[in-house]
């Protein structure tokens, strides 16, 4: 695999630990992101993604742990790190009753940008998504999508080495992730930049470069896209049958895989080849099958393997729901 | 140093860009003064012929002082507040990440809440000619100096409990167990030296009552409605302004 020489790690992350009144959000994670890689942080809810960006780019304190980004100290040298870091919240952070214009206007003094090069930069961001005909419109007449793209682009208006974006299709249709995906590996392109994201949507962090797989405030994997889903034997396989306690044993016995109980009534496990395997299946099964799929392997299922629980929403248990809400009512 | 200076100001010029693109905001926010004003005001006035007694006309009078030092109050203090949300879901959050101190974005907010509740104020003084209450530009400057002290003490006050409490739920309370006694215990709607014991004890403590009292001195200029001497009146305000305010930046400052 690639060299990992320290002075390549652009964020050092060393035993990590966030409590809130005696509930770890964080519980002692390590973890380091290479310049100019994308770095992911999947996890569902709750599992502490955004306290641990809050940390890095200086927001929260932490209970333990050393975090240094770009060489500087989180805990000692926090406007060294403020300078030089990018962000794009979870949650809008831009002021609606101003103009595009007028929010890339103030964040550019905040950020001590003579004023001749924020105009310039302005232009540019603006131009980058798309955004350039509204500039003059207020905020509040945004869609939500024109709102991220507008979020994406401050966060760049200082030239960060690094941009944190937290969730960054949080609440977005489908179609108008995908394009603020676009926007974003068109940014990774043009740019020599480190993006650290997070995201709950398997699907979108296979962008990444490598992905930090996150649950319950640990860090359970971190490896390529690729390599996570080779963690997973080969492809997945679902089924319908008419005795499913039956057909579980029997699968067990000649595949020597786990069996688990899928939606809808269906079982699926794993196998090496699906194509060889699935005509061979079918002839001699014990039981009537009713359907059989077979697909690849997605992060979805590497979550599910190593936590046994899907990572989408509304699966999430009892349990995570409050640990969401309660993290969501302390995240400041 | 110049760094902080231009934080301040973008925080300032934020909130007053805010306020004046929102219209319904000045309407309302004007509202309820001129309702208490006029309303209330001219209901309580002319109850005091069916009570016995006369001064209807002085009461309103009387009152008109304690209409602006409402306005002030009101406004300074949701200003303040509106820390509260904003640091959850608003711009607060892309300041707090941006290499300014924290410092410098309280004295922005304190400065800016404070502009709003002066120039909201200043729209109340404007309805003294109705009332046949003369006004001069220097009463009026005076007036305006007192608003800003009592703006910035109030502000610190919401920028203090802002950093103390941090739901949406406690600020209700807080409006009810604070900001309305405030507001009654104040001087502003009836005399505190003629009132039972407690209350008078209670109002001694209450900053407003000095900022309220000063205001009625300057724009009345009657000495028998007058509390403490005017110099009294400024040295407490400037005192709680001062602690209020390094109290506010001490608390807002620290990371949890």
């Amino acid at each position: 695999m690639n060299n990992t020489g320290a002075n390549n790690n652009i964020i050092e992350v060393k035993n990590l630990v966030k409590e809130f009144k005696g509930l770890k959000a964080v519980d002692g994670i390590t973890f380091s992101v290479r310049e100019d890689e994308i770095f992911g942080f999947l996890g569902p809810n709750g599992a502490g993604k955004t306290t641990t960006i809050n940390i890095i780019c200086t927001l929260l304190s932490m209970t333990s742990g050393e975090v240094t980004l770009n060489g500087y100290n989180v805990a000692r040298e926090r406007n060294k790190i403020r300078n030089c870091i990018g962000m794009v919240f979870q949650d809008p952070s831009l002021d609606d009753r101003l103009t595009a214009l007028e929010n890339l206007y103030f964040h550019g003094l905040l950020y001590n940008i003579p004023r001749r090069t924020l105009k310039e930069r302005s232009e540019e961001v603006l131009d980058m998504v798309n955004l350039s005909s509204r500039k003059n419109n207020l905020v509040m007449t945004y869609s939500g999508g024109m709102k991220r793209r507008l979020e994406i682009a401050r966060g760049l208006l200082h030239y960060p080495k690094i941009l944190f974006l937290d969730e960054p299709t949080l609440g977005l249709d489908p179609q108008t992730r995908n394009k603020i995906w676009d926007y974003i590996i068109k940014l990774k392109k043009s740019k020599d930049i480190t993006i650290f994201l997070t995201s709950h949507y398997m699907e979108e962090t296979e962008i990444c470069d490598r992905i930090a797989i996150i649950d319950n405030g640990k860090i359970i994997a971190l490896d390529s896209p690729d390599n996570l889903k080779s963690i997973i034997g080969g492809d997945i396989i679902t089924i319908l049958s008419e005795d499913n306690i039956k057909l579980k044993e029997y699968i067990k016995g000649i595949t020597g895989s786990e069996v688990h109980d899928a939606k809808e009534g269906k079982i699926r496990f794993e196998v090496k080849n699906s194509s060889i395997f699935i005509p061979k299946f079918i002839k001699n099964s014990p039981v009537k099958i009713l359907s059989i799929s077979a697909r690849k392997p997605t992060l979805n299922d590497v979550f599910l393997d190593l936590t046994g629980r899907e990572i989408r929403e509304e699966n999430a248990s009892a349990r995570d729901n409050i640990r969401s809400r309660m993290m969501g009512r302390m995240r400041h | 140093m110049k760094k902080e200076l231009i934080g301040v100001y973008i925080i300032w010029l934020r909130d007053i860009k805010r306020y004046l693109r929102d219209k319904p905001r000045i309407i309302g926010s004007l509202a309820q003064p001129i309702l208490f004003l006029f309303v209330l005001g001219t209901g309580i006035a002319s109850s005091f012929s069916t009570f016995g007694g006369g001064g209807g006309k002085d009461f309103l009078n009387f009152m008109f002082p304690g209409i602006v030092g409402m306005t002030v109050l009101f406004t300074s203090f949701f200003g303040a507040m509106s820390i509260v949300w904003d640091r959850e879901f608003g711009f607060l959050r892309e300041v707090l990440v941006a290499p300014i101190s924290r410092t410098s974005i309280v004295v922005g907010k304190l400065l800016g809440g404070s502009t709003i509740a002066m120039i909201q104020g200043s729209i109340i003084l404007l309805f003294s000619p109705l009332l046949k209450i003369p006004i001069t530009f220097a009463i009026f400057f005076k007036v305006l100096f007192i608003m800003f002290l009592v703006a910035i003490t109030i502000s610190a006050m919401g920028i203090v409990l802002a950093s103390v409490i941090k739901s949406m739920q406690a600020f209700q309370v807080i409006t009810n167990f604070l900001l309305m006694p405030m507001f009654f215990l104040s001087g502003a709607l009836f005399p505190l030296n003629n009132t039972v014991k407690w209350m008078n004890v209670v109002s001694k403590i209450n900053p407003l009552s000095y900022g309220i009292d000063a205001m009625r001195t300057m724009i009345l200029n009657n000495p028998a409605l007058q509390l403490y001497p005017l110099w009294l009146d400024i040295m407490v305000l400037v005192s709680v302004t001062l602690v209020m305010s390094i109290l506010g930046a001490v608390l807002f400052s620290r990371q949890d």
